[in-house]
Parts: C-alpha cells; structure tokens; sequence
C-alpha cells in the first residue's frame, strides 16, 4: 500500500471510532438514565431495578473498547502513513492523546467500576476527535530534522501517558468536587446515588496521581536529555518547557500537601484540578499562540 | 541582676526569633506555599518575551507601549529566571528542604541500623493476626523467611520481629538531595559554562577564538582563555526538503574539522548530532543563504567582493538583507531581499515557493548617501537606516548578472548557503543528569516502596501467634503475610 492510501486508511478508522465513541456517549447516557428511573410504587433506593443500567453498562464499555481499537488502528496507520512514528504535529498528538487517555479509563476499569465515568469519558474523547479533525488536520508530513531522533518516542510516548492519566485524575477529581457539592446540599441526584463513596474518588484520583508522577518527571528528563542534543542545553526555560516545570511543581506540591500535611477531599481535589489544568494549557495554549521551540510546523 | 536581664533578654529574643523563623522556614506548610509560589512565579516567563530566548521580541515590547515595558522591565518581567524575587523563592525553597531533609537523613541512618522493636505483648489487635498450631521449628522457619526477604530481624526469646522497608524513606530522602545535586549542575553551568553563535558560509573555517563569534557570552566566573583549540571548515551544506508539502527532510554540514593536535578529519554536522571538542559541543542550528555579489565603481574599481548572509523570513527561506559600501564615496547600500525560487504575486510581490535553489533571484533597491555606520549605534547587519539616504535605482538579478547603476555596478555572482554553528560548554550538565536520574529513582523507591514489621512468638501453649503491621499498603501485607504464615508452617 502506498503512503496516501494508509493516510486515507487512518482518516476512516479515526471517523469510525468517532462514530463508536458517539454509540458508546448515547448507550452510557440510557445507562444513567435508567439508573435514574424511579420503580412504580415509591422511591425506595433498596428496591430498584438495576438490571437495564447494568446491561446498557456492559455495552457502552464493550463500544468503548471497540472505539479504543479503531483509534489504535487510526494511529498506527497514521505512522504508515509517515513513515515515523505519528507525533510530529498537533492533529497526531491529540488523537494520540485520545487514545492514551480512554486507555487509561479502560486500564482503570479493570481495578474500579468506573463506568459511570463513560458518559463523560465517551463525550470527551468525542470532542477531542472532532476538534483534532476539523480544526487541526495537517495532511501526512515527513519529520523536520529537529524531531528526527529516538527521543521523540521515548519523549513523547512518556508525556502523552502522563498526560492522559493526570487527565483521568482530573475529571475524578472534578466528579469529586461535584458530589461533595450536592451532598452537603440537597443530597446526590437520583442517578448518582449508585457511584462510589467520596472516599473512594478521593483516594483514586490520589493513586493515579502518585503512579504516573514518575513517568511525567522520566519524560521531563528525557525531554532534557534530547534537548541538550538538539539545541545545546538542556533547560532554557522555553514555554513548553516553563509549563511542564509547572505543572512538575504542582503535582509534587499536590503530592506533599496529601502525604505529608495530610490534605483530603475538597481541598486536595481543587489542587489536583489546578495542576491538571497547567498541563492542559501547556498543550492547548502553548501549541497554537505560543512561541518557541516546541512549535513545529503550523500546529 | 536587673542590669543581667537587660542585657540577656534581647540575645535569648533574637535567638529565640531565629529559632522560630528556622522552624517556620523548614515546615511542610511554608515548603508547600514555596513551591506553590515557584509554579505561579514561573507563568510570567512563559507569558512574556524573555530576553535570554528572544531579544527581538523584547526590543518590540518596548517599540509598541514604553511606559508598559518599563514598568515590566523593573520587575524584572523579561528576565523572569533570572529575577531576584523568582531567585529569592527558589533559594528560600532549598534553604527550607535543606533544613528538612538533613535531619530526617540523621535520623533515618540511625533507625537503619537499629534493630527492629521487640515483640509486642498483644498482637491480637494487629494486622492479620493468626494463630499456627505449633510443631517446634516455627522460629528457624521464619528465621529462614526473614532471611529470604531481607528483613532486619531482632531475635528474643520464644519471638522474632522483623521489619523491612526502609528503603521508602531512603527513596524519599535520596529523591530530595538529587534536586540539590540539580540545582549545583545547574550554577557550575552558569558560572563556568560558555555559549556562542557564530554563521560561516560555505568555503569558510571557523577557528574557536572569542573574536570569530557573532555573539558569545561566558558564565561569571570564566573568560576567553578557557576556549579550547579547534577549527571546523564547511565544505558543504545540504538541505533536503519535501517536494509535497515544502518541509525540511534533512540538514548535513560535511565539514573538515582540526583539533588541538592539528588532526585533521571528515565529519558531518546534523540537527540531532552535534560535534565534540573535549568540553565543548557545536551544533548546527540554523542556516541561510548568502547571495555573493561585486560591486564596482564606475571606472569598474572593486568596492565590496564577497558573500553576504541574509536572513530567512519564511519557511520557503524568502530572505531579507543588506549591503552595505561604505567604500563608495557617496556611500552606497542595497536593501536587498533573496529568494530562491522566484514567484510574482500579485498582491505580496516577489515570493519564495520553495526553499530549494530552482530559481533565485536577488531583489533590491539601491540607496546613496550616509550609511550611519560612523555614529557608534550599534546596526543590525541584515537592515539599512535610509533616514539619510536617497533612493537612486531598483532593479532584480538572476545569479551571473550585472546591473548598471549611475556611479558604479553589482553583480550577482552566485548563492552560497550559510549555517549558524552553537558553540557550548557547560561543565554542570553531567550532575544535573546524574541528580535527575537518581530523583527518579528515590521517586519511584518513595513511591512504591513499603514499610512493615512482621512479628511471631510462640506461647507457652505451643501456639504460634504471627501478626504485622503496615506503615502504608496494609494490602501487600496482607499478601506477604499469607505467604509468611504457609512458610512458617511448613507448606511453602
């Protein structure tokens, strides 16, 4: 096969895990719609019947999982389509970053029931797709010198993970918050009664957090280590740069604040959610207005 | 005694005042708030042009709104990283995790070689708490097992405790002292490191001495002397682009260079391969082209001879420059500006539309007068000030043309490319990688590693108790106990 027809190849699998994502988005909604409906007979939690939820559960998962497959199809074919590996431009770092983090939440899954996330998880990996293929679309380009060289895998593959789990963290965090909201109000909405206790979003957000800490500070090196080969030294407090050392110091002031002052729940969740922000403006903001070294190539 | 008290009081004051602003200075809270304020602080770098990266930049800020610039310059807002407030934070940040980390080191080395607590009298209450029927040899099993698993042991009579997981502290510890190691890799790079620019066009030969640099700044504790003998000539640059979509494929400067003993030698020059001369590294950053021109008098006098290196403004290298002949009398300058495969737009003029050489054409317009190179402003070389100049003619040469002008001519000869070669040494960056890879692995030792004691006594019954105790991760105890408990009564 030829290069244009792998390029045209990955475009079709990206549409189709967009469509799957959206298969997936409207199944989790039936799922949390269902889990709303009240029994015939009083509204008494104990009694009702979960067994719709449960299964529209099962099959948004299962349509996630098959989304998650034709993103990996997507990409790698996109690598074809280069020939290098798919992370020289925005387009192919955002459906990379799709990909890292619905395989975080599929990875997760296998320890938590997070499936009440999927909603979400669905919508966001839908928005990330439309955006990356509407707005950011670069077609299939060689690599200009500066990112030819074995640290671009090493580099990038370690960030997008990082990135896709602090993202996961994040939108726990952020269920957190919410919940801790409506319980000290008027109580958890009908729909949510069924989700984990705040414990549990607190300590999970916590754990992701911890885990994936070491691999952004090994892809903060790494970074480091190429740039010293690339340019000549190896920090220069270029903007990429500048913000991934932000974001370094907020999560290690996050991690501080919980294992040593002993920081929970709201407070740790807002934390958590600010550090995970600076990681989001790194790529969003630094990629498109910023200047610098890390900009290659329109986007 | 009065007289004692007013002497003393004000001494056991001031003391007692630095022993509280010591504490307050190493607590958690203030090294949270520290590191809180050194995330904030940073975001003004990234936000403004910093002059270290883009001079430029920097130089527009100040065109555009002054009073605005000025006031951000006072507050040191172009030179964030260098700023004393932003110094003042991370200073103040490793003074409080020095007076952190140094006694919890002490302590943690005398705790390594304590041996663990002996056997509580009621384990019941623990962790997993069992009871083994017992046969006698449950001691020297579970010695066995403490052994296999390296833990420190401390034997009593009837019991053993044990403990392991040390190692998390360490971690913790050898984490926080590696971002010391860090921060001197990074000040041994500023004080006796180096970094200079310089542009050769091809044909050229760069020769390693202060006066061959375009710009060249040193740490505060060197100078000149420490720049090491070595001379690199281009031979030739090649570019290789995509035809499809314009965009760089390759960038090799074949090179002979000469080292200190005058060995000669042929070598390649790439964007992610940089060259070696003992401490100091050269890398190719950026590159041109440089049209060469003659520029005659009208009795055809030789007035300026050479290559002139002009400076790409697009990512087809449509390149803006200048020459300047200062010999002429009245002077003349070209505001020039290059491309290499020519295009008329109709609303942008002449245009690039590839950056290779398929048809270059060199454009300008031809100034007389006072070049105003005598008034000691320093000039950029790729522009001319024609406040004081005349316009005299404007015209476009293809390479081996001549274009005839009242008081003289120029001809374009040829185009040579030309790169920008980085000359740097910073003597600090081996222990700033070694410190980032030794904070990687106290990280990762901190993180996943876990502390717990495990005891087992035998009653006098003969019963065998077992039980343990985890600092964090009481489910991984949970796992080793199990298998601690099969050991002990022989299923292995």
């Amino acid at each position: 096969m030829t290069q244009t027809t792998w390029a045209y190849l990955s475009n079709n699998f990206v549409y189709s895990a967009m469509g799957v994502f959206a298969l997936s988005f409207l199944v989790h909604a039936f799922e949390t719609a269902w889990a709303v409906k009240v029994p015939a007979g009083g509204t008494d939690l104990q009694k009702m019947d979960y067994t719709k939820a449960e299964k529209a559960a099962r099959i948004g998962t299962s349509l996630m999982i098959l989304a998650f497959l034709l993103l990996l199809l997507g990409v790698i074919a996109r690598g074809l389509a280069n020939g290098h590996v798919p992370w020289g431009n925005m387009y192919e770092f955002s459906i990379t970053g799709a990909l890292a983090f619905t395989g975080a939440y599929l990875i997760a899954l296998r320890k938590h029931d997070l499936r009440w996330l999927g909603l979400f998880i669905s919508l966001a990996a839908l928005l990330t797709l439309g955006t990356a293929i509407t707005l950011l679309y670069r077609d299939s380009a060689p690599l200009v010198p500066a990112l030819k060289s074995t640290w671009l895998i090493i580099h990038v593959v370690a960030a997008i993970i990082s990135g896709g789990v602090f993202l996961l963290s994040n939108v726990i965090a952020g269920a957190y918050l919410y919940l801790d909201s409506r319980e000290r109000g008027a109580g958890r909405p009908a729909w949510a009664t069924r989700l984990p206790a705040l414990e549990v979003l607190d300590q999970l957000s916590y754990r992701l957090v911890a885990f994936v800490f070491p691999l952004w500070t090994f892809s903060v090196i790494a970074g480091a280590i190429w740039a010293e080969s690339a340019w000549g030294r190896y920090w220069g407090w270029d903007p990429k740069e500048t913000w991934a050392f932000i974001t370094w110091v907020a999560y290690a002031a996050y991690l501080h604040a919980r294992v040593t002052i002993g920081w929970k729940g709201r407070r740790a969740a807002w934390l958590c959610l600010f550090a995970g922000s600076t990681f989001l403006f790194n790529y969003v903001y630094v990629n498109v207005w910023g200047t610098g070294k890390h900009t290659y190539s329109g986007l | 005694m009065k007289n004692d008290r007013e002497v003393d009081l004000p001494e056991i004051g001031a003391l007692g005042l630095a022993r509280f602003a010591w504490r307050q200075l190493t607590s958690m809270r203030t090294a949270l708030i520290l590191l809180m304020l050194l995330a904030i602080a940073s975001i003004p770098g990234s936000l403004l042009p910093q002059r270290n990266q883009n001079p430029m930049a920097v130089r527009e800020y100040f065109a555009t709104d002054p009073t605005l610039a000025k006031w951000i310059d006072r507050l040191s807002g172009f030179d964030v990283f260098s700023a004393p407030w932003f110094s003042a934070i991370y200073i103040l940040l490793f003074i409080s995790l020095i007076g952190c980390v140094l006694p919890r080191t002490i302590e943690h080395l005398k705790l390594v070689r304590a041996k663990p607590p002996v056997t509580p009298k009621n384990l019941e209450k623990l962790q997993g708490y069992t009871i083994v029927k017992g046969d006698g040899d449950e001691l020297a099993r579970a010695h066995e097992f403490f052994k296999k698993n390296h833990f420190r042991i401390r034997e009593q009579a009837g019991s053993i405790s044990a403990e392991k997981g040390y190692f998390r502290e360490s971690g913790n510890l050898l984490f926080h002292l590696s971002l010391i190691l860090i921060l001197v890799g990074v000040s041994i790079g500023s004080l006796f490191g180096m970094r200079g620019d310089a542009i050769i066009v091809t044909g050229e030969r760069f020769i390693n001495l202060a006066t061959s640099y375009d710009s060249l700044t040193y740490g505060k504790l060197t100078n000149e002397k420490s720049l090491n003998t070595f001379s690199i000539r281009l031979n030739e640059f090649v570019a290789k682009y995509d035809p499809i979509t314009n965009t760089p494929l390759d960038y090799s400067a074949f090179v002979t260079t000469e080292d200190e003993e005058g060995n000669l030698e042929e070598r390649v020059i790439k964007v992610n391969s940089p060259l070696t001369f003992r401490s100091s590294r050269v890398y190719l950053q950026a590159n041109g082209y440089a049209p060469v021109v003659t520029v005659r008098d009208e009795v055809g006098n030789v007035n300026f001879q050479g290559p002139v290196t002009f400076l790409p403004q697009d990512s087809n290298l449509r390149s803006i420059g200048s020459i300047k002949v200062p010999e002429a009398s009245p002077q003349i300058g070209f505001v020039s500006s290059f491309v290499p495969t020519y295009q008329r737009d109709p609303q942008a003029g002449a245009v690039s539309v590839y950056p290779e050489l398929l048809k270059p054409r060199l454009l300008f317009s031809i100034w007389e007068g006072d070049l105003g190179l005598d008034t000691g402003v320093p000039q950029s070389i790729y522009t001319i000030d024609t406040t004081e100049m005349t316009r005299i003619a404007l015209d476009s040469l293809a390479p081996g043309e001549r274009f005839n002008f009242t008081g003289g001519s120029i001809t374009f000869e040829k185009v040579e490319p030309w790169i920008n070669l980085a000359v740097v040494r910073d003597p600090g960056k081996s222990y700033s990688l070694i410190g980032g890879i030794l904070a990687l692995a106290g990280l990762l030792a901190s993180l996943f590693g876990f502390r717990r004691r495990i005891w087992i006594r035998i009653r006098t019954d003969g019963q065998v108790e077992i039980a343990g105790l985890a600092k964090n991760n009481s489910a991984a105890l949970d796992l080793q106990l199990e298998n601690f408990v099969r050991f002990v009564k022989g299923e292995k």
